[in-house]
């Protein structure tokens, strides 16, 4: 009895810690967000408040809070304040199955700590259906604001999002191919031992499965190039174009953390997790983790200010005739390879 | 503790299937799909069959209900909500409704229903379907692979213009 | 468990319908639009592989054995319904080829989903689990539903196949219900297994009750058994005709061929609640379909009242549950689809130009300028309506034996007088081409195919009147029942 409670209390602490993490998240991340988008356009991006503009986060979150809340007259109304939940609420549950590290064990006491909440065994699948539901939000916020804009950008998102998701679910069976488990600690276990144990090195196939995830990853979190649902030039913004203040946060929130989620996966599906590539580096496994992360969440950032944004037919020919195609073969090759 | 669970999750799919066919409007009774088919999908992992659990929410609810309601609202069927469905038909619907669920209570109430299996409580895992899938189900598995190309055929052949 | 070589060559008939299908579907690429028949070509010359195949698996040591654990019988019964379901797809595709030119809808995949659904019957032919019976079902019946529908243009054609795609996913869905429920019951979905608990008698009787209706509501459902023959008027006269022809002969074959063993073999110990649905099922076929078959005056429709009503004849064979009853519903569904082929080429050689040939009064004084084709046609309305000399009159004759057998002296009469009401339908056509001035000119509708189909099926039915014994040994010896 005593056990289990120790271990509901953990999982309390552990769910407490991630929800605070992931909630606070967007903080840093709009920053660094706004600040690459300066360098990179020859501009010094938000340097006010605070030194370097480091503030400014702080200073767009009470804007938002105390913006007024606009629910259109036409609206409907109850699905209009669902929706940016209905967002959100997948985005976090994601992080239920994902491990940010093995184990540690708590001085003094000697007792191992997982670094994740549930090593399900079907993890892979869950993951790939929960963050699949945050569409909802989109299809249903676009359709409840009554603008042709909005839904518009929530029939957009549908399409986009039904016709990226089968790429990216046969880039997940080839890492399940790979690393034989849908269980992500597993996946990550199976590449240690140093960069060339990795998935993204498993040639031929792995460079390949790894650009089929990232572009179908980047699809499916609606980022530049493949943001055509909240496409500013022909949707002034898309499915959230009646939102405002806390509301419109919600759903920036929700991507936000959709961004970390595809990062975290690309990290644990290709790059070995937390594993050290060279093997000789004194760090603890859960830098080397946050690393890789933070240098994809960069990657996402340095192709939004860098490439424009594709025509709608384009963004389904790549997905339809290329991604599919290609995965199909990867398919045939890899069970070949593993045979 | 999983018995409060399990009411849980049951109660609110047998909610939301009410709400399926009582709300007006059909974007809203979509919802109320979404939300059943995430109960049921709960009910599985009380079941200890987490990979259905799964492939529901992914399935049902992560592409076939995202289908509905790209149709729903290209059809914007607001104005049409339930004119498709004339009034004078509804006696069938009332009248057979409390038929087959009185029939049903007292089948399921009823005995003689053996239980199934081992009962284990250990979940069945991904490893122990597959191989089920590939040994015992091979030849209804492959039917099956069969019976998908030609429905994909079907549909392309359906919505294809092919003459002017 | 590891399947080895004798599990594949045990279904290398369906591997090779199923595979060349596939193949044809990247064939089709490669074959410009005005030569689009010889995919259909192509396609006859695998079913008959596959008929080669079928005949060579009945000398080698997997017949009468079961394989994938039990799910795949490979037996007599499964051979003689694949053999049915082989010649209605070859003489239906026969049929397409001037036909889809006719309409323009001469595609590839019309012949491609075409063998899908062949393929499907095959599986229903042999499926020994339930499991395999629901699959092979579906997959019969998915292509069927989009070729109802391939004449896009056409307003009834559309409206049949969705009557059609609607009831039929409602049917499965109670199908599929009644299957359940025997799983819960029974914890197997295997026809013996289910057999064995039933016999042992501890199974709950109202829930099996229940079960029984459900499958017995989604069987009549495919093979158009009164109440649930709503579908078939409209699918049968809006589906291009040489399609109306194939499923009116194909998948009622298969169905009977997967009731057959689903109701003998599985659901055997639970004959007394079963029989009497059947029952009912037959007697309400029997009196709608051939009652209602008077008033029509599209002959498609006309039809398919007409094949509503020997369902239900047919159904009467399996409601006396003795060998005897089976094999006469074994030889029913050979005859009938020898016959309906023969009427609906017939029909389809009715269909050039501006002439639809689709009214009963079209065929108005056929017999003056066209006195061959008549006598063809007549020979298979007399088969139809049970007129001896006929292989119909044998079938039935086999029918009601089997039923008097049994001491159901009141249901073979019921059908008895049936057959006299039917007469009247198929005989008042003969009176139209024999006894009437012609309209206009006819035009027919030459090809090939349609020949071979005429010649097949006439040779058939006149042969098979005369000298019926070989087939009902065929059918006797295959007929593994008790």
């Amino acid at each position: 009895m005593f056990e289990t409670t120790v271990e509901v209390i953990i999982i309390c602490i552990k769910v407490g810690v991630a929800g605070m993490v992931l909630f606070s998240l967007p903080i840093p991340l709009t920053w660094v967000e706004r600040k690459v988008a300066g360098h990179i356009q020859v501009r010094l991006g938000p340097f006010r408040v605070g030194p370097h503009g480091i503030l400014q986060p702080v200073a767009d979150m009470v804007k938002m809070l105390l913006k007024e809340d606009v629910i259109p007259t036409k609206a409907d109304k109850w699905l209009f304040m669902l929706a940016p939940i209905m967002t959100m609420v997948p985005a976090f549950a994601v992080f239920v199955a994902i491990p940010v590290g093995d184990k540690f064990t708590l001085p003094f006491i000697g007792k191992d700590i997982t670094l994740y909440m549930s090593d399900m065994n079907v993890a892979v699948v869950y993951i790939l259906a929960v963050s699949g539901l945050s569409i909802y939000g989109i299809i249903f916020g676009g359709w409840a604001s009554n603008s042709k804009y909005a839904v518009m950008g929530g029939l957009r998102s549908a399409a986009q999002m039904i016709s990226y998701e089968v790429a990216m679910s046969f880039a997940a069976v080839g890492v399940v191919m790979l690393s034989n488990s849908l269980s992500l600690v597993e996946i990550v276990k199976s590449q240690s031992g140093g960069l060339f144990h990795w998935n993204f090195l498993y040639l031929p196939v792995g460079p390949v499965w790894f650009m089929i995830f990232f572009i179908a990853g980047l699809a499916e979190v609606n980022r530049i190039p493949f943001d055509l649902p909240e496409d500013e030039g022909s949707l002034a913004a898309g499915y959230h174009v009646e939102y405002s203040g806390m509301r419109f946060a919600f759903f920036m929130l929700a991507e936000y953390i959709a961004m970390v989620t595809i990062s975290v996966l690309a990290v644990i599906f290709f790059l070995g997790g937390w594993d050290d590539p060279t093997g000789v580096i004194p760090l603890p496994p859960i830098l080397w983790f946050v690393g890789k992360v933070a240098a994809f969440i960069y990657l996402f950032m340095w192709i939004r200010f860098t490439l424009p944004r594709y025509r709608y037919d384009q963004l389904m020919t790549i997905g339809w005739k290329i991604l599919i195609p290609v995965s199909l073969v990867c398919v045939l090759v890899t069970g070949l390879m593993r045979i | 503790m999983e018995k409060v669970f399990f009411l849980i999750f049951a109660a609110v799919a047998v909610g939301s299937a009410l709400a399926v066919v009582t709300l007006k409007n059909p974007v809203h009774s979509a919802l109320a799909l979404i939300a059943c088919l995430l109960q049921v999908a709960s009910v599985f992992v009380l079941l200890r069959s987490p990979f259905l659990a799964v492939v529901q929410v992914f399935i049902y609810v992560g592409a076939v209900m995202v289908l509905f309601l790209f149709v729903v609202m290209v059809l914007d069927i607001r104005q049409a909500r339930m004119e498709a469905f004339p009034q004078k038909e509804r006696w069938f619907v009332y009248a057979i409704v409390p038929v087959i669920t009185v029939e049903l209570l007292t089948v399921i109430l009823g005995k003689g229903f053996p239980r199934l299996g081992p009962g284990s409580t250990e979940a069945t895992t991904v490893e122990v379907l597959g191989k089920a899938l590939f040994t015992e189900y091979l030849f209804p598995f492959e039917v099956v692979s069969v019976l998908l190309l030609a429905a994909m055929v079907g549909a392309i052949i359906m919505v294809k213009k092919r003459w002017d | 468990m590891i399947f080895g070589i004798k599990d594949v060559i045990a279904v290398l008939p369906e591997i090779t319908v199923a595979g060349a299908a596939s193949c044809l579907l990247l064939v089709d690429f490669l074959i410009p639009r005005e030569r689009k028949s010889a995919v259909g070509v192509l396609a006859i010359i695998f079913v008959i592989f596959a008929a080669i195949f079928s005949i060579f698996l009945m000398g080698t040591d997997v017949m009468g054995t079961t394989v994938f654990a039990g799910m795949f019988a490979v037996d007599g019964f499964s051979t003689f319904f694949k053999y049915v379901v082989y010649a209605a797809a070859v003489l239906s595709i026969m049929l397409s080829f001037h036909y889809v030119k006719e309409e323009g809808i001469n595609a590839g995949e019309y012949y491609i989903l075409m063998l899908f659904s062949l393929s499907g019957m095959m599986v229903m032919a042999s499926a020994k689990d339930l499991l395999t019976v629901y699959v092979g079902l579906e997959l019969m019946s998915l292509p069927v539903y989009v070729l109802v529908g391939f004449m896009q243009g056409d307003v009834r054609s559309n409206e049949g196949a969705m009557k059609y795609v609607i009831l039929g996913a409602f049917s499965s869905a109670i199908l599929l219900y009644g299957i359940s429920l025997i799983y819960g019951l029974t914890g197997s979905t295997g026809l013996h297994a289910v057999a064995a608990v039933l016999s042992s008698g501890s199974v709950n009787q109202g829930a099996l009750n229940v079960a029984v209706i459900m499958m017995v509501a989604g069987f009549a459902f495919k093979i158009a058994g009164v109440p649930f023959h709503m579908w078939a008027p409209d699918a049968y006269e809006g589906a291009p005709t040489p399609i109306t022809a194939f499923m009116s002969v194909g998948p009622k074959a298969a169905a009977f061929a997967v009731i057959l063993r689903v109701f003998m073999e599985g659901l055997g110990p639970a004959y007394g609640k079963w029989q009497i649905m059947l029952a009912a099922v037959a007697v309400a076929s029997l009196a709608y379909g051939n009652l209602t078959a008077i008033a029509q005056r599209n002959i498609k429709r006309m039809l398919a009242y007409s094949s509503i009503g020997h369902a239900g004849y047919a159904l009467l064979g399996l409601v006396a549950g003795t060998s005897e009853g089976v094999s006469s519903v074994m030889y029913y569904m050979a005859v009938y689809a020898l016959m309906n082929l023969g009427v609906f080429a017939v029909i389809i050689m009715m269909r050039k130009g501006g002439q639809r040939g689709t009214e009963i009064d079209e065929y108005a004084g056929l017999a003056k300028s066209h006195k061959g084709l008549a006598l063809v046609m007549l020979i298979f309305l007399f088969a139809l309506a049970g007129v001896p000399p006929t292989a119909g009159f044998v079938a039935k004759f086999y029918v009601f034996m089997a039923l008097i057998h049994k001491g159901m002296v009141g249901l073979a009469l019921f059908a008895v007088l049936m057959s006299a009401v039917a007469a009247y339908f198929y005989i008042r056509i003969v009176m139209l081409m024999y006894m009437r001035e012609p309209v206009k000119e006819f035009e027919l509708a030459h090809s090939r195919g349609i020949y071979y189909v005429l010649a097949i099926a006439t040779a058939g039915t006149v042969i098979l009147g005369v000298y019926p014994g070989f087939l009902i040994e065929l059918a006797q010896k295959a007929s593994l029942f008790p």
